[in-house]
């Protein structure tokens, strides 16, 4: 190796030593994030009203979903597109693009509607199911097993346990009369005044209004203890029941 | 009244297979004719287990399908006469199994048999689904550790609403079968105990069968363990369990292969 050669070596150390502080590399990374697409169907009158009929059965069903309107089954003008568009604003959809028709048709406010990339379909989305309308609690009167789910819009009390790998979704506050081992979601539709109760405290996941704890951050004097979690200043708390 | 029985875990590897050659066998011991179903098609073991490999000719696939008849299909074992299996394929898989065609083959064996004991494959899917969607019964195959726990509360939940018995409005009997049981280990808290898996599960309960080398060399031997060596631990434990299933009160003990040691009593009251 040549003196010269030798002498470069220092200095390449030295500019090493010194890039990380100045200058970070630009890194790139792909992330896939799911989107529900709403189809509507001629006559659009008609799917409206079904659309409302639905978010009247599970008023959170929109809550927080980024949305993608598909209107390529619907033969609309530009007016008659911003009209709709409209139309689902006030119904609390929060759309985040619009396909399916020429982006020349989205001006104004909507011009950031248009999807500059297509996406894949993903499987279908299943709409909630039906609950009466009267329906403000849910009584289980068996222990709910791994791989249950219950979902309901009201209040649900379970007089038994729900175990490790079931889930209980619940709009409003969630009762367990037995060992709560599974994910408990109160306050689901937007509620932080649910609340969840249970003789048991061993749960997988605790969560109100969309703010949730897993069972490592829980304090392990509260574990298998009876116990109350709540919202406080937007934290959620848990505290024993005595 | 013929009974038609499934042995179930839903996790692989603790012993269904095994379970239903003993139990099988520990209730044609007792008079009963038994038939034994190994519902694992493409991954077929039961009949090695029951010694029976040499002599399958027909299965279970070929039954459902109609390419042949029961009588073709059926191999009576050559030590109890009244126990029979009915092997699966191993070339085909569980897709081969028609709703229709499983009903009528169940049908066809309670008129012919006392005991019907269906071997589950692991897992919840199709072949899972058939074996237990007859049934009258339930076996839960547990060993004592978490995984297995929870996958038998998740097969316990299916059995509450998969099965015909469940879809008719009716409940379905469950009764666990703890399996590898170790006191020594459990009292040491390296496994869960009897009470902790009763507690969890929240079903009866049909006996411990203990940790033994036996059960490994009974499989390997092709002789349900049951039948190899009766006056083995393991053994003791599947013959008082299939007394328990004819509806006979036993207490539940853990039997030990150690000498002068009949294990430990627990204070407890089996399913009937």
């Amino acid at each position: 190796m040549s003196p010269a050669a030798l002498q470069i070596v220092p200095k390449v150390a030295e500019a090493e030593a010194e890039a990380p502080a100045k200058r970070k590399p630009v890194r790139f990374r792909g992330r896939s994030f799911m989107a529900l697409v709403l189809s509507p169907e001629q006559p659009v009158v008609e799917w409206l009203a079904e659309l409302d009929e639905l978010t009247a059965r599970s008023p959170g069903f929109f809550g927080g979903r980024p949305v993608i309107l598909d209107v390529s089954a619907l033969k609309l003008s530009p007016r008659t597109l911003a009209a709709f568009l409209g139309d689902l604003e006030q119904r609390g959809v929060k759309l985040i693009g619009v396909e399916g028709c020429d982006p020349k048709f989205l001006d104004g406010p909507n011009a950031k509607l248009a999807m500059p990339i297509g996406g894949r379909a993903a499987g279908e989305i299943a709409a909630p199911e039906a609950q009466a309308a009267n329906a403000t609690s849910l009584v289980i009167d068996h222990t709910v097993r791994s791989g249950q789910a219950v979902s309901f819009q009201g209040d649900v009390t379970i007089c038994g346990s729900v175990a490790s790998g079931a889930e209980i979704v619940a709009g409003g506050s969630i009762h367990v009369y037995g060992a709560l081992r599974g994910r408990a979601i109160a306050g689901s539709a937007g509620n932080p005044k649910a609340r969840i109760f249970c003789s048991r405290l061993d749960a997988e996941l605790l969560a109100i209004d969309g703010v949730y704890m897993t069972t490592d951050e829980l304090d392990p004097a509260l574990r298998g203890k009876p116990a109350r979690a709540f919202i406080e200043h937007e934290t959620l708390k848990v505290s024993a029941l005595d | 009244m013929a009974e038609v029985l499934v042995v179930t875990s839903g996790k692989g590897g603790v012993g269904k297979t095994t379970s239903t050659a003993a139990l099988g066998a520990a209730l044609a011991q007792t008079g009963q004719s038994v038939c034994v179903v190994d519902f694992d098609v493409g991954l077929r073991n039961l009949d090695l287990v029951m010694g029976a490999e040499r002599r399958v000719v027909y299965d279970l696939i070929n039954v459902v399908q109609g390419d042949a008849n029961l009588n073709q299909a059926l191999i009576r074992d050559k030590r109890i006469d009244t126990l029979s299996l009915l092997p699966a394929s191993q070339t085909r898989d569980k897709d081969a199994l028609t709703a229709e065609g499983v009903e009528r083959v169940i049908n066809e064996l309670k008129g012919r048999f006392d005991w019907i004991i269906c071997d589950s494959p692991a897992g919840i899917e199709r072949g899972a689904y058939f074996a237990m969607r007859h049934a009258d019964l339930a076996v839960i195959v547990t060993n004592p550790e978490v995984s297995s726990v929870r996958d038998s509360d998740r097969i316990i939940g299916l059995l509450d609403s998969k099965t015909e018995k469940a879809e008719r409005g009716e409940t379905m009997e469950k009764l666990l079968l703890l399996t590898r049981y170790d006191p020594v280990r459990a009292e040491r808290g390296d496994m869960l105990k009897v009470d902790d898996v009763l507690e969890i599960l929240s079903i009866g309960l049909l006996g411990i069968i203990p940790e033994s080398p036996e059960v490994l060399k009974a499989s390997n031997l092709g002789s349900p363990v049951t039948l190899a060596n009766p006056i083995s631990a393991p053994a003791r434990a599947y013959a008082d369990a299939a007394r328990r299933l004819r509806g006979e009160t036993i207490q539940m003990t853990v039997p030990s292969d150690r000498k002068g040691f009949f294990g430990n009593l627990f204070g407890r009251r089996a399913a009937a």
